[in-house]
């Protein structure tokens, strides 16, 4: 079941975020500013790890629509995260063409690495995982994503996997 | 060696960036048809060249095009569609990654034609690093002169935008993709009326698959009746061609539609053979929404006679023995692979990506996932086989989009080709997922016809 986490902590969006979010809206004709909802939420989730209803909230008050119109929309979609998650999220592709060249090995895998199931959070709060749908390179399966920049990995092996999470961890102690 | 008409140039060093592109005869479409053609000219180009929509469904794009409903002071939308979620495909991805701008040129001579002042490209959200490229390029072409106000001189405006969809394979259906650029939940409308009349905003709007739009390209510099002299019949021009699975050269392939299969999946040129010196047992043609077929009906139709690389051909015998071109999602199968359990994994993949609106699919899509996965998993009975059959007919032409159909057919058709894997499944449970069923007869030659009728 989709469920949002309660929280209180309050967001600010900077003026920044906010001048992003102006230059979406300008592709759209005058009226139709609710097209930039979708874009908008990535860059929502790009900048906080998640869309809580906080933030949520406030993207409604922005572009002037009622706030149930921005969760169902959120809820929707299988991009925006209703809780947080780990710095890292590893989104492997479970489908059919590749899960015939080992997706399933890859994602064993994973778990087995990082300790936790699929969509939770090491205790460290670097890494979640899951398994998500045809990421549209199945000729080159089995495939990663991580977000935000949905950087993609490619003919992943147990080997690849490893050193990418070792490259993560790395990064993020640095 | 094959013409290729998109992928020329895809290995040139920096055809990613303007400069390189136009040095290889890039854009010169756009001033071809804003100098010397009229947007109608255009039109009528694209219907000679015959060319299909390469997003799945093949419906011809001239006249898609000259169904675009044009009442006066009312805006109109070209919208591509680069949703590509449909697994199997994987060619708009690696068109986009490579050779960006030859989709930004397809728009805006396609925008041109249709009396398009601002298009959308729908990008699907996964794809940040390819909408990152799109913009870039389009920045680029505007930089040039080729986007924006008076392009050319010619006095034509058009801006190009790039959407990102949020995660859900439902918006790759044209309806549910324009409610989604509205900033909604990808539920697809109640057609009619159809997007050329009520599209994006309730303007006329014509949607439109990436390679589509690419193809608009050599349609105007070579002229419609050139294109239309490649391929076979009724399948014009070339097609790029996603192939995966256990080949030993997966990858995009653009092919001349009409290509013997068997040329296409062994020779050297294309995917090399099966990977590992295995044996192929069963090949989804276009993307799993088509009909799954064993090796023996893929590579030869049950007249005995080889299958093309065409949309007659790859649905010749109909759903009994054929099966469909779909978006080119071209997946083998070797014959260590479970055909229970991929039918399961698809059945799976389109319960997640209901939208939910109509309860034949909504319902249905899970009882077939479920009782798929009692089968893999030994816990299945003779019966589930039926049952499947009949869930799948009851979903088949009763849904509002064809995502119903699209999660039928799959069902459908391994049960037809496959049954003596289903029902091995049930007769042998503990064996059903420590071991693999075989390959069986699935690759032996097709019995001639008259044995075939006996
Ligand atoms: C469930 C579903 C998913 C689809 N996904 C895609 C897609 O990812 N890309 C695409 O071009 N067409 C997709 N289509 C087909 C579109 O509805 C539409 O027919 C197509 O974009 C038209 O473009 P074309 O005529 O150039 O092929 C899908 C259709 C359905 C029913
Ligand atoms: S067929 Fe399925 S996906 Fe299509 S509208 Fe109905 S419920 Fe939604
Ligand atoms: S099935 Fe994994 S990318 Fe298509």
């Amino acid at each position: 079941m989709l469920s949002v986490q309660d929280t209180n902590t309050p967001v600010t969006f900077s003026p920044e975020l906010i001048s992003k979010f102006a230059d979406v809206v300008s592709r759209y004709p005058v009226g139709k500013q609710k097209s930039a909802l979708l874009p908008i939420l990535h860059l929502v989730q790009a900048e906080f790890g998640w869309t809580s209803v906080p933030a949520m909230d406030k993207v409604a008050e922005y572009l002037s629509i009622q706030p149930i119109e921005v969760y169902e929309v959120a809820s929707f979609y299988t991009m925006y995260f209703l809780k947080p998650q780990g710095k890292y999220m590893l989104e492997v592709c479970r489908t059919g063409p590749c899960e015939i060249v080992g997706a399933s090995k890859i994602m064993d895998h994973i778990e087995n690495t990082l300790g936790v199931k699929e969509g939770d959070v090491t205790p460290d709060g670097l890494f979640s995982w899951r398994g998500v749908e045809c990421l549209a390179a199945c000729g080159f399966g089995p495939v990663l994503q991580i977000g935000p920049e949905y950087t993609f990995y490619e003919n992943l092996t147990t080997e690849s996997v490893d050193k990418l999470i070792g490259d993560l961890k790395g990064k993020a102690n640095n | 060696m094959a013409r290729k008409l998109l992928l020329e140039h895809i290995n040139v060093p920096g055809i990613n960036t303007f400069d390189v592109y136009r040095s290889k005869g890039g854009y010169a479409a756009v001033e071809k048809a804003l100098k010397t053609l009229s947007p109608d000219d255009v039109v009528e180009e694209v219907k000679k060249s015959g060319l299909r929509g390469r997003g799945g469904a093949g419906f011809p794009t001239g006249m898609k095009w000259s169904f675009l409903a044009k009442p006066e002071g009312v805006e109109r939308y070209l919208v591509c569609n680069a949703d590509e979620s449909e697994p199997g495909t994987f060619k708009d991805r690696y068109l986009m990654t490579y050779i960006p701008h030859l989709l930004i040129e397809g728009m805006i001579v396609a925008s041109y034609a249709l009396g398009a002042k601002t298009s959308y490209i729908y990008v699907r959200g996964e794809m940040m690093p390819q909408i990152r490229i799109l913009e870039k390029a389009i920045a680029e072409a505007k930089n040039k002169g080729f986007l924006g106000k008076n392009i050319l001189g010619t006095g034509y405006d058009l801006e190009l935008y790039v959407q990102p969809g949020g995660g859900a394979y439902i918006c790759g259906e044209e309806t549910a993709l324009l409610e989604s650029l509205e900033g909604k939940r990808g539920n697809p409308r109640i057609k009619p009326p159809f997007p050329a009349i009520a599209g994006l905003y309730g303007c006329p709007t014509v949607v439109n698959n990436v390679e589509s739009i690419a193809a608009v390209v050599p349609i105007i510099n070579e002229g419609g009746d050139e294109y239309a002299k490649l391929g076979i019949g009724r399948s014009t021009g070339t097609k790029l061609i996603s192939a995966g699975g256990n080949l030993r050269k997966p990858g995009v392939y653009e092919i001349d539609l009409g290509l013997p299969v068997e040329e296409f999946l062994y020779s050297d040129e294309y995917c090399g053979g099966i990977a590992n010196g295995k044996r192929l047992k069963a090949v989804v043609a276009g993307g799993s929404s088509v009909p799954i077929l064993p090796a023996n009906l893929f590579l030869k139709t049950i007249n005995n006679e080889p299958r093309l690389m065409s949309y007659e051909s790859l649905a010749d015998g109909g759903f009994v023995s054929g099966t469909m071109m779909g978006s080119g999602g071209f997946i083998a199968y070797d014959e260590d692979q479970c055909i229970v359990r991929n039918t399961w994994n698809f059945a799976r993949f389109y319960h997640h990506e209901s939208c939910g609106q109509c309860s034949p699919c909504r319902e249905g899509t899970g009882w077939m996932e479920k009782v798929l996965h009692r089968l893999e998993y030994g816990h299945g009975k003779m019966s589930d086989m039926d049952l499947l059959v009949d869930v799948a007919k009851k979903i088949e032409g009763n849904t509002i989009c064809p995502l119903g159909d699209a999660a039928a057919w799959p069902v459908a058709s391994a049960i037809r080709h496959f049954r003596d894997e289903f029902e091995w499944h049930v007769t042998h449970p503990n064996e059903a997922t420590t071991r693999n069923f075989g390959i069986a007869h699935y690759a032996d030659p097709l019995p001639k016809l008259e044995e075939a009728a006996s």
